[in-house]
């Protein structure tokens, strides 16, 4: 059977269609204001790049922060459960999700059997997030897709303690005043995201493997820093950013 | 406010509290309340005296010598359940206060100095009591508020007890009760009534009990009885306890409650999951929260807050002489122990009302309660396996609750609730 999992995220609103247990395609798009709007579009879109009629689609599930405006969703199941179910479907050994998106970030711990034993997510604030990383990106006047490769050019990583983000800008913007260089304030900042991320997985405790989803998760900075900080490595498909909507697919072949 | 008008009030006040007696023989809450709140703003000409009171403080002393307790937390709780929470605590910061200060004493200080919130301010008091076994924040509190006030204040000191109420604390304490009774003599300029106090020790025991009851009622399936209507019936036993109208409401309410259990009748319309809540109530989001909770076929069947005001009635020995077991209940309430016993507290909780999950509310406002919070978690998922939520949010400061955070936190708990229990 043919299912789609739509996940509309704080930035960008994702789609997957799925056949039979293989993932036949996937999109992003920005959210913008209109997630009514970003999950009809997305899933069209995808549709149409598939060449695949709707009517072939026999379930679509939703999730992500705007998951109960897509009206034409069978039903909704958040984020938390699709990013864990899309783990398992690209690895069924993974017992740990970490999940860095736009405004949250999350670790989740899933048993031998795929059922999510425990989550936790991070409080409010955007420090450990894709937002966190956004902003710094400003303050450097650097493209978001340049700091991973920018970051492992490092000698020296910047410390940044602050644990609130507009704190912390105003820390980078008196690194720049002290003529640090650019990649060793991004490896800082990515430092401190792993710190973060990884004080927060701990209270779940962290078992291997462990997958890292979600669009950060495509900064190979926060990767190493992650990995470095966890002490173990990191599995991160090239799906990364659409687990959630393929996690919301596998959940539509399940429903009944 | 001139003597006219004050008698008017106190007159309209009076016939309502007739009529009201006349027509009903269980007054509602609000009517209660609303007496009660009326007496304490007519209680000068009246000739009464009023005292501000903590809310785990020993007021029954006060109700034996005539003195209307007023109680600023169950005005902070009604004033977060109004929504009037934020522009007070704005207000306080404006004073200098920290926004970290809990919001119970933020919005306190504030009310007091522009007689805003729901009722237009809390009657003056000629007295302070304050009892720290809940906080330390009180404490300073009530120092701010006695200086405004220029009225005495009594702090009633509990040492607090992390495993063992000590031979030392027993003393301490107890000598303490009888510099309260000294306190309240002077006060009141009047001798202390020990035959009274007995009969009012006597009703507030046995309020305590009732209301124990009414929770009890829980643990059956389904639950008659949610922590949120808990949060709605737990006015009295705070602010009234000691008094004998009170038992009249909850004798009711148990009635109720125990029709409701033999009809079969539950809370939750087709309670499937029974949830253990803790901390104080996120008063400006109780319906919302319970619907959100509803909807997905669960009750919140018991809390350790509503049931903190009848916990240390294993303390409670009627043969012993009543002021040791006052100071006794009044020192090991569930705030001012260990840990470890917290998390005894609410394992026993778990098993008594069948619950198959735990909400922790994490409180801004309110450290002692949500300090220990993750290690009363572990201790939790590793003695009784059921998965447990922490939601963070405050009790009265809407800027600390995010909607969209705390429906994601809550629709996936519940989604592991359910795939638990198939
Ligand atoms: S800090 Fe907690 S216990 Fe103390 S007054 Fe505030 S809410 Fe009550």
């Amino acid at each position: 059977m043919r299912t789609a999992g739509i996940d509309i995220g704080s930035i960008t609103a994702k789609a997957a269609v799925m056949e039979d247990g293989m993932i036949l395609g996937s999109r992003i798009i920005f959210t913008g204001y209109n997630t009514d709007l970003a999950g009809r579009k997305v899933f069209e879109e995808l549709i149409k790049e598939l060449g695949i009629e709707t009517a072939s689609i026999g379930k679509i599930v939703s999730t992500g922060y705007g998951r109960s405006s897509v009206k034409f969703a069978r039903k909704t199941a958040t984020e938390i459960i699709c990013h864990a179910a899309g783990a398992l479907l690209l690895d069924s050994r993974v017992k740990t999700v970490i999940d860095i998106g736009g405004q949250d970030s999350k670790a989740i711990s899933v048993d031998g059997t795929g059922k999510v034993k425990n989550f936790v997510m991070n409080d409010k604030c955007a420090a450990g997030t894709g937002r966190f990383l956004e902003v710094m990106a400003r303050a450097l006047g650097s493209d978001l897709d340049e700091f991973g490769s920018l970051s492992l050019k490092a000698d020296r990583p910047s410390r940044i303690s602050s644990l609130c983000t507009v704190f912390a800008e105003s820390e980078v913007i008196s690194l720049i005043s002290k003529g640090e260089t650019r990649e060793n304030i991004i490896a800082g900042i990515h430092e401190s995201i792993a710190a973060r991320v990884s004080a927060m997985a701990a209270r779940i405790g962290i078992v291997s493997p462990v997958m890292l989803t979600g669009g950060v998760a495509r900064n190979i900075g926060v990767v190493k820093a992650l990995e470095a900080k966890l002490g173990i490595p990191l599995i991160v498909s090239q799906y990364a950013q659409v687990m959630g909507a393929i996690g919301a697919a596998v959940i539509a072949s399940r429903a009944v | 406010m001139t003597e006219k008008l004050k008698q008017i009030l106190i007159f309209i006040a009076a016939g309502f509290k007739k009529l009201v007696l006349r027509f009903k023989k269980r007054k509602p809450m609000k009517e209660i309340m609303m007496i009660y709140y009326m007496e304490g703003k007519s209680a000068r000409v009246a000739g009464k005296k009023v005292a501000w009171i903590t809310s785990g403080g020993p007021v029954e002393p006060l109700i034996a010598m005539d003195v209307i307790p007023i109680y600023p937390e169950n005005h902070g709780a009604m004033i977060g359940a109004s929504k009037m929470g934020v522009a007070l605590c704005e207000k306080a910061e404006e004073m200098g206060y920290s926004r970290d200060l809990c919001s119970y004493a933020r919005a306190d200080i504030a009310c007091a100095v522009v007689n805003g919130g729901p009722i237009g301010g809390l009657p003056r008091p000629d007295m302070l009591v304050c009892c720290n076994n809940i906080c330390g924040t009180v404490l300073k509190w009530y120092e701010v508020q006695a200086r405004r006030f220029n009225v005495p204040l009594f702090i009633f000191d509990t040492p607090f007890c992390h495993t063992e109420y000590s031979e030392e604390a027993k003393k301490y304490v107890r000598s303490q009760i009888d510099e309260y009774m000294v306190f309240l003599e002077k006060a009141c300029g009047r001798k202390f009534d020990s035959g009274r106090m007995e009969n009012i020790w006597r009703w507030s025991i046995e309020g305590q009990k009732l209301w124990q009851a009414v929770l009890d009622t829980a643990a059956s399936r389904p639950a008659p009885i949610s922590a949120f209507d808990a949060f709605y019936h737990l006015a009295l036993i705070v602010s009234l306890r000691g008094r004998r109208d009170v038992l009249d409401y909850y004798s009711d309410l148990l009635a109720r409650m125990k029709d409701r259990v033999t009809r079969g009748i539950g809370a939750v319309p087709g309670e499937k999951y029974r949830l253990l809540w803790d901390n104080l109530p996120i008063w400006y989001r109780v319906r919302w929260l319970s619907q959100r909770f509803a909807s997905h076929g669960a009750c919140l069947v018991a809390d350790t807050y509503t049931s903190a005001w009848c916990g240390s009635l294993k303390y409670v020995d009627l043969s012993r002489p009543f002021f040791d077991s006052m100071a006794e209940a009044y020192t090991r309430i569930y705030l001012n122990v260990g840990i470890d016993e917290m998390a005894r507290t609410v394992i026993e909780m778990i098993d008594k009302y069948g619950v198959d999950g735990f909400v922790m509310h994490s409180n801004r406002s309110c450290k002692p309660y949500s300090l220990g919070q993750y290690d009363i978690q572990r201790i939790v998922e590793r003695e009784r396996g059921i998965p447990c939520l922490m939601l963070e949010a405050d009790m009265v400061d809407e800027r600390n609750f995010s909607e969209s955070q705390v429906a994601t936190r809550i629709d996936a708990f519940m989604e592991i609730i359910k795939q638990n229990k198939k």
